[in-house]
Formats: C-alpha cells, structure tokens, sequence
C-alpha cells in the first residue's frame, strides 16, 4: 500500500477542475502565470493598437490580397499573418479586433454586470413581492437564450457598439443578480444590517452603505468569470452580422469574411479564432484562480 | 404528478406571454425596422407603405391588440423576402433542426457523462487531467469558429467529410460535433463534480458494507443520484443548442431553423425574426417541461411530493 | 471461555496530510467474542469510527491508511484479503450501520430495491421469493406493514424507520459480526430505546457480536457486556461492563463516568474534563491523558504506559494502577 497522497503540484488547469471533494480540503493555487501574460499582451494590443498595427485594418490593397503568412511559400515580412480578399493585413485587424473585442466586454460587464448587481441587491434585500417579480424574470431570462433578443435588437436599432452592449447586457444581467441576490440574503441577516436598522438607517442607506460593499468581492469574482462569456457572445453576434458593422474589424467578423475562402486562404478565417480561444481560456483560467482566492464558495459557478 | 404537469404548463404559458409581450415591446420601442430595410434615398409613401406592412402603424398599443388577437388565431406575420407566413416558414424548417438536435445530445451524453464518471473516478489522475483539458477547451473555443475548423481540417484538407448542407449520414457528423462539443464538455463538468458528491455519501458506504460491487457502486448507485444534477441543466442545454443550431447551420448551409434565424437578420427581415423568436420559445418552453417530467420520473421525491 | 469472532491487534490508521501525518487509530486491539457486546467509547475525534471503518477496509479517500495492525475475523487476517475477496466478506461475515438514518440509504431506489441488493448476495432466487425474503427482513425489525414500505423510497419513512430498514439490510446477509457505528445518535430519544431494544433482541435470535460505538456511557450500560474505552487513538482501558462502572482505573474512565448523571442515589457533583485531548499529529512519547490528568507524575510525561491487567479480563493503560 503506498501512500495515497500524491504531492502537491498545482497546474494552471486544475483552477477550474479541482481535484478535491466539495468541502475538503483545499490546495492552495498557484498564480497563473501565462493566462497573465497573454491577457497582458491582449490587453497591449487593443490598448497601442495604432503604435502596434504595421498597415490600416481598414484600407485595401487590391494588389496585394490573400498573401499567406510569412511562415508559408509566397509570404513576405510585410504581412506577417498575410492578408485577406481585399488585401487587408490580418495582424493589423487582429491588433484592432482586440479592442473591439475588450470595449464591448467592458462596456456590457458594467452596463449588464451593474443591472445585475441592482437588481440582486434590491430583491435579495426588499424580499417579498419584488424579489419574487424580479426573480420570476430572472427564471425566464435563464429559459430563453438571451441571444435571440440580441439579433432582434440588431434588427430593430441597427447594428453598433449601442446595440451591442445592450444586447450582451441582456444576456449577462440574470446571472449576476442570481448570484449577488443569494449573497445578500445571507448578508441581510447578520448582525452589522440589524445594528443599521436599529441606528435607524433607510433601507437604501443600507444597500448602499453596509451591503453594496460586501458583495463587491463576489462581483468582481462574477465580471471575471463573464469575460469570456461576453468575448464569445461578441464574437458570435459579430459572426452573424448583428455586431459592430463592417468595415470596423472584429474577430468574429473576420471569421465570417474568411470563412468562404477556406480552400485558398485559411488563414483568414482560422487566426482570429486562435485569438478568441486563447484569450478566453486565459481570462477563465485566470478568473477561476481569483474566485478562489477571493470567493471559493462560488466554485459551482 | 398530474398536478405538477397541469402547474408547469400553466408556468409555461404564462412565461410565454412574458415572451411576446417583451418581444413586442422590443421590436416596437428600441428603433423602426423600417429605416434599416429601405435604402437612404426612399421615398415617404414607400416607407408608409412599409409601415403598413409590417404592421408598424397606428399607436403601438392598438398595434399590440392586433398582434395578440393574430397570434391567437395563429398568425405571426409575413416574411417580407419569402413572402409567406412566418409560422409556415419556421414549420418548413424545423424538421431540419429536429434531425440535428438528438444527435448533438446524445454526443454530449454519451462521451460526457461517462468521461466524467471516469475522470471522478480517478480523481487527480491522467485521466482525469485530460478530461479537465477537454473541458477547459469546450467552453473557451467559440463554436462557429469550431466548425469552420472542422470544415478546414475535414472538408478542405482531408476531403473525407462534405463541408455542409443536409445529405446522407455523412453530412451530419461536422454540424453534431459542432453543436454537440460544448455538450460533451458541460455534462462532464457537471457529471463529475456530482459523483464526486455522492461518492462521498453515506449510502454509497452502506451499498460497500453490502459488499456490492464496486461496478454496481459506481454505475447504479452513485450515478444514477449523480444525474439528477445533470438533468437540471438540461434546460440550460436546450438553450445551447437553440443558440448553438444559429451558428452551427449557418456554418455548414443547414436548413434549419438556426440558418432561418440567421437569414432574418441579416435581411432584416423583421416580421420572420419575431416569429422565429416567439416559436422557438414555445419549442424551449416545450422541452424544458419534457424536462422537467424526466426529472420527475428520475427523483422520486419530486415524482410522489 | 466462548469462542473470538474478531480480533483486531495494534492496528494503525493514519491520514497522510501534505501538513503532516494524523494518527487517528494508533495501536488499538481488541477482541469480539461470538454473541457479546463490546462497546467502544470515547469522545468524539478518539478515532472510534475510523477503527470500525479500517475493520470494515471501507476508509474515507483522501490520504487515510492502514499502516500497521492484523484484524483477525475467524482467525484470518482481513487485511490481508484482495478488495474483490474483501467485497464476498463484507455484508456475509461482517457488516454495519451507520450514524445517520436520514442519509444512509439512497434516496433514488426503493426500500425493496436496497433490502434486494443485500439478500440477493446471499443466494439468488427469482424476483418474487427474493421480496417475499425482503418482507420477512423488514418484519424482522419491526416494521408495521412491510408488504406496502417495500415499494416506498427512503423520504417516505421517518428516521427511526430507515434505521430499522438500515439494520435488516445490516443483517440479511446473516453477518457474524454487526458493528453500530453510534446507531441511535441522530434518532429521539424515545426511538432510541426501542431500536436498541431492536438490537439486543436481534443479537440474541441470531447470536452475532456487536461492536458498538457510543460516546454515551448510558447506553453503554443498557447495551453492552463489555467495554473499551479509547482516547486519542488508543484503548485506554477496557473490561467487563460492571467493573468499569464500579471502579473505573484509568483516570481518563474516572473521568468520563463522573461526567455522566447519575440516575439513581444522591445527586452528586457533575464534573468536566479540563483541558483539550493533544493533537493527533504531534502525539506526546508519555501518556496521551497526561496533559489533563489530576494524577500527572513525571514517568506519565516521559514514557506510554504498558497495559496493566486490574482484574479478571479488565486492562488498563496507566502507570498509577496495581496489577490486581
């Protein structure tokens, strides 16, 4: 019989699939270093993209479309990841997709992360017939994939950067205030909230003051782990055309453009897939590493 | 448990009036369709006359009372580019989807839950670390890029698989794993965390102190528990795959009711897309309640409440 | 002198913790003679479920071993048996029930289904006999209308039923030894006394050994013929029932019997033990009491004492007893 223990080496994926029993106990996670880096170089790429971009993403050049990338025959240094049908650098759209990418991420976890926040914290700390309502209506946003509302948003107000941060707020705003609702109710019961009331505080002083405080943790925790939800949702609105209009470079745009020419230039299409992939395997490896060090009892999440 | 259908069903429909009402709502209040379907340089009485079309004139609360009063008789409006009822187009279609779906499920179960039972079963172990990355990678790749990868690597390169539309049995093996990858990656997650759970349980020691065998441990008693956490997501898997068949089909030229979808937006055909959204509710609320019953059937605590 | 059905020598049970190794059961022995019971008492953390459990070879995953001992069940060494030989022993020649009524049994089959599992080890017969087998098993605990409980699932029964129907599962495979693993804790206390009433009557129908773990010296005297008492992973002391009540040696044992009520004679002074029992992972080389003994003396502190025998079939672990 050897000794069952095996020694304690945590890998960047054992983040999101620990290898313990609900309750045990927990090992210790390492910091996950290259999700960080990639994320970083991301984040550089939506940031400098003018300094970082070799050529305009926008402008064409007939003459020179579909050039392969550097490492295949007939590429140049010029295009490094090569060009698509209208002789449009890819690194260059890339670099910019990248900010596309994060603006609409950013926007719609605060616009829909921030709903969500408010109507946790009112249903949770109200109660009665409110939280009912509002978690009536946070059932059925669950039932219905909040996609559909999004293409029919695209429809009615036009494709944008308005549209679009609406239509992924709708898909994020439910789980966030499941989650935040549950914490509250908990919250609601200690003894610091009975201690306000008795001081005699409002209601809203208290959401604001002694609850809103103590949830921030678990929403930080929530945003992270909704990065990549919301990347994928761009990328897939973009995808069906009901994202930011062209000529505006996204990723899930230049998948689509590319993905009729797969026969004679693969490389349009299949990069920008590549960027999508390793950027949200990098923000959930990474936010799976913070919802342990700050929340751990969100794992189910 | 006649009961529970009859309140379920009620749930549904009353949810399914939230649905339209919202939908509604949405399409009437967030902008006109019709400054998107014209050409700039159109004149006033076509845009009237498209107006009057799509039903968009008259105040939105007598559009409202004409819209419910159609739908009760089954009416959902006229596609503007195929120039047929809605209802007609999405019922022309949907067989389509049908045909996809099963097969997308039954992928993700049949490599998902006894890939999770094993990775729980050898916890820590290479198994279970390659099961981890499989589902690590299952939510991080976007699906309509996995499919154009599938089509590279398959159709392009290897010329082994056509790279979309319906056919023979060939033609469906790209668009299921397409759909069914996020499947397989969810019911392992879910499946293992659950053993995990119940292998930890006081009933699974009392099945050992029998001296069952520890096949029987596992397989029946430990999973059998095991699914009914799994079967809870199935409601959130159903929506996937409504969300998943839009993507999927598109890539690969499908038929279905996804390709329908898509082909709404991009030709902002407006009446066609609310149409779509309101029935693809009633499919989701539909199965969501076959679901439910399963799950029913499944935990008898529910089945005899 | 009747005939050892178990008997566990110095076993060792360990967990193995990257923080260090706990000892939960570090050199317990004990024997079980056919038809007696022998209770094992001792407060909880004393390493009493984990010895039955490393009997049972059923240890919780995580690092917990067996890394020394023999348990002897019919003179062979079951330790030494392969899991799947292990498997044909458990339920047939030993078996057990559990603390929790409530979580035991499982809640997605039937009553029947799980009693099914267990007789079906024993002989296979066809469906029909094996339930009629089964009814005869839930009648056998006293189960009112068992043709009807057979079909119901675990949350249809009240606690004290399912730990009627974990007993007949306990039982059907006609085990020679039964170990209770604090069998009434979660139960009322009005159930209490008919289940283990249950249990002293089905012991004398089918003259198995119980080992029954307790850390109420009440039931104790209710239920057993006699008694070991551990702390911090060893047995401290054990003998016949009534000795240990009369004139307890260890002063652990002093201890714990002052601290229990008495329910006839005048009304004593209750008393606690002061003090915390050492941590199982940095055990002391003396006498593991001797952080919270009165009795404390310098050769307590420096090595373990040997076993001392006090009386007839009575032990106990302590230098300030007399051999008797």
């Amino acid at each position: 019989m050897a000794i069952a223990d095996p020694p304690a080496r945590a890998s960047l994926w054992r983040l999101v699939w620990p290898a313990r029993v609900p309750g045990g106990v927990r090992r210790t996670a390492r910091v996950p270093w290259i999700p960080i880096v990639i994320i970083s170089v991301i984040v550089a790429m939506a940031v400098f993209a003018p300094l970082l971009a070799p050529h305009s993403p926008i402008d064409q050049t007939l003459r020179d479309k579909l050039l392969p990338p550097v490492w295949m025959e007939g590429g140049s240094t010029k295009y490094i990841l090569g060009t698509d049908a209208f002789g449009r650098d890819v690194l260059s759209r890339l670099i910019y997709g990248a900010r596309v990418s994060l603006i609409v991420a950013l926007l719609a976890l605060v616009v829909g992360g921030g709903i969500g926040l408010g109507v946790g914290i009112l249903a949770g700390y109200v109660g009665g017939a409110v939280d009912s309502i509002l978690m009536r209506l946070v059932d059925a946003a669950f039932t219905f994939p909040a996609i559909l509302f999004a293409l029919l948003l695209a429809v009615t107000m036009g494709q944008g950067l308005g549209t679009l941060v609406t239509a992924i707020s709708l898909l994020l705003w439910a789980s966030f205030a499941r989650v935040i609702r549950g914490e509250v109710l908990s919250l609601r019961q200690r003894d610091f909230v009975a201690l306000a009331k008795v001081r005699g505080c409002s209601a809203a002083r208290i959401m604001l003051t002694h609850i809103l405080p103590n949830v921030l943790n678990t929403f930080m925790v929530l945003v992270t782990l909704n990065i990549g939800v919301v990347i994928i949702a761009e990328a897939t609105l973009s995808f069906l055309g009901a994202g930011i209009p062209p000529p505006t470079p996204t990723w899930g745009l230049m998948i689509s453009e590319g993905r009729g020419r797969l026969t004679d230039a693969w490389w349009v299409a299949l990069i920008p897939g590549i960027a999508i992939t390793l950027m949200v395997l990098s923000v959930n490896l990474f936010g799976d590493w913070l919802r342990d060090r700050l929340d751990p009892r969100l794992r189910q999440l | 448990m006649k009961r529970y259908i009859a309140r379920r069903l009620m749930q549904g429909a009353v949810l399914l009036c939230m649905v339209a009402t919202i939908v509604f709502f949405l399409g009437r209040l967030t902008g006109n369709p019709v400054d998107l379907m014209l050409p700039e340089d159109a004149t006033a009485e076509d845009r009237a006359a498209l107006t009057q079309t799509l039903g968009l004139d008259g105040s939105v609360g007598d559009q409202f009372v004409i819209f419910v009063g159609r739908a009760l008789h089954g009416d959902l409006g006229t596609s503007i580019r195929m120039k047929q009822p809605a209802v007609d187009a999405f019922f022309d279609r949907l067989p389509n989807t049908l045909v996809l779906i099963p097969w997308a499920l039954l992928l993700g179960m049949v490599m998902g839950i006894p890939l999770g039972v094993v990775a729980a079963l050898n916890r820590g172990g290479m198994l279970d670390r390659a099961a981890g990355t499989v589902a690590v990678l299952g939510v991080a790749v976007p699906s309509f890029w996995l499919g154009v990868l599938l089509i590279f690597v398959f159709s392009v390169e290897l010329g082994w698989l056509p790279s979309g539309r319906m056919g023979g049995p060939e033609h469906f093996i790209l668009p299921v794993i397409t759909l069914g990858t996020f499947l397989v990656a969810g019911f392992m997650r879910i499946t293992r965390s659950a053993m995990l759970e119940v292998m930890e349980s006081e009933f699974v020691k009392l099945a050992r102190i029998k001296g069952l065998s520890e096949g029987v441990v596992i397989w029946k008693h430990c999973l059998r528990n095991a699914l009914i956490p799994v079967l809870t997501l199935w409601g959130v898997f159903v929506s996937n795959l409504i969300t998943g068949a839009i993507v999927t089909e598109t890539v690969f030229a499908w038929p279905g009711i996804g390709r329908l979808t898509y082909e709404a937006v991009i030709y902002r055909d407006f009446p066609l897309l609310q149409a779509v959204i309101i029935l693809k509710s009633i499919l989701i609320l539909a199965i969501n309640l076959g679901v439910d019953i399963l799950y029913a059937y499944v935990d008898p605590r529910i089945r005899l409440a | 002198m009747t005939e050892t059905v178990l008997e566990v020598r110095d076993l060792h049970t360990h967990f193995f913790l990257r923080r260090g190794v706990i000892k939960a059961v570090d050199g317990v022995s004990f024997t079980l003679r056919r038809g007696e019971v022998l209770g094992l008492v001792g407060e909880s953390g004393c390493g009493k479920s984990l010895t039955a459990l490393s009997v049972m070879r059923l240890l919780p995953k995580g690092g917990a071993q067996t890394v020394k001992g023999e348990v002897l069940l019919d003179g062979e060494n079951i330790l030494e048996r392969s899991p799947a030989e292990m498997r044909e022993i458990r339920g047939r020649k030993i078996s057990m029930v559990l603390q929790d009524p409530q979580t035991s049994l499982n809640p997605v089959f039937t009553i029947g289904d799980q009693l099914r599992e267990a007789i079906q080890r024993r002989h296979k017969a066809p469906r029909a006999e094996i339930m009629a087998e089964a009814v005869t098993a839930l009648r056998r605990v006293e189960i009112a209308a068992p043709e009807q409980r057979i079909a119901q699932y675990p949350h249809q029964m009240s606690g004290g039923m399912k730990q009627r129907v974990v007993g007949a599962i306990a039982i059907s495979g006609q085990p020679k030894v039964l170990i209770a693993d604090e069998p009434t804790t979660a139960l009322d206390v009005t159930i209490q006394l008919q289940y283990l009433k249950l249990l002293k009557r089905l012991q004398a129908e089918t003259g198995m050994a119980i080992l029954f773990i307790t850390h109420d010296f009440g039931v104790v005297g209710r239920m057993c013929d006699r008694v070991a008492v551990m702390y911090a992973g060893r047995i401290v002391e054990c003998g016949p029932v009534r000795q240990i009540f009369e004139a307890p040696a260890h002063p652990y044992t002093r201890a714990l019997i002052a601290s229990v009520p008495k329910m006839t004679g005048p009304i004593g002074r209750l008393t606690t033990i002061e003090g915390q029992p050492p941590s199982l992972m940095n055990l002391p080389v003396g006498c593991r009491f001797a952080s919270r003994c009165p009795q404390v003396e310098q050769r307590c502190l420096d090595a373990y004492p040997g076993s001392v025998r006090v009386g007839d079939e009575h032990t106990a672990d302590c230098w300030k007893v007399t051999p008797g």
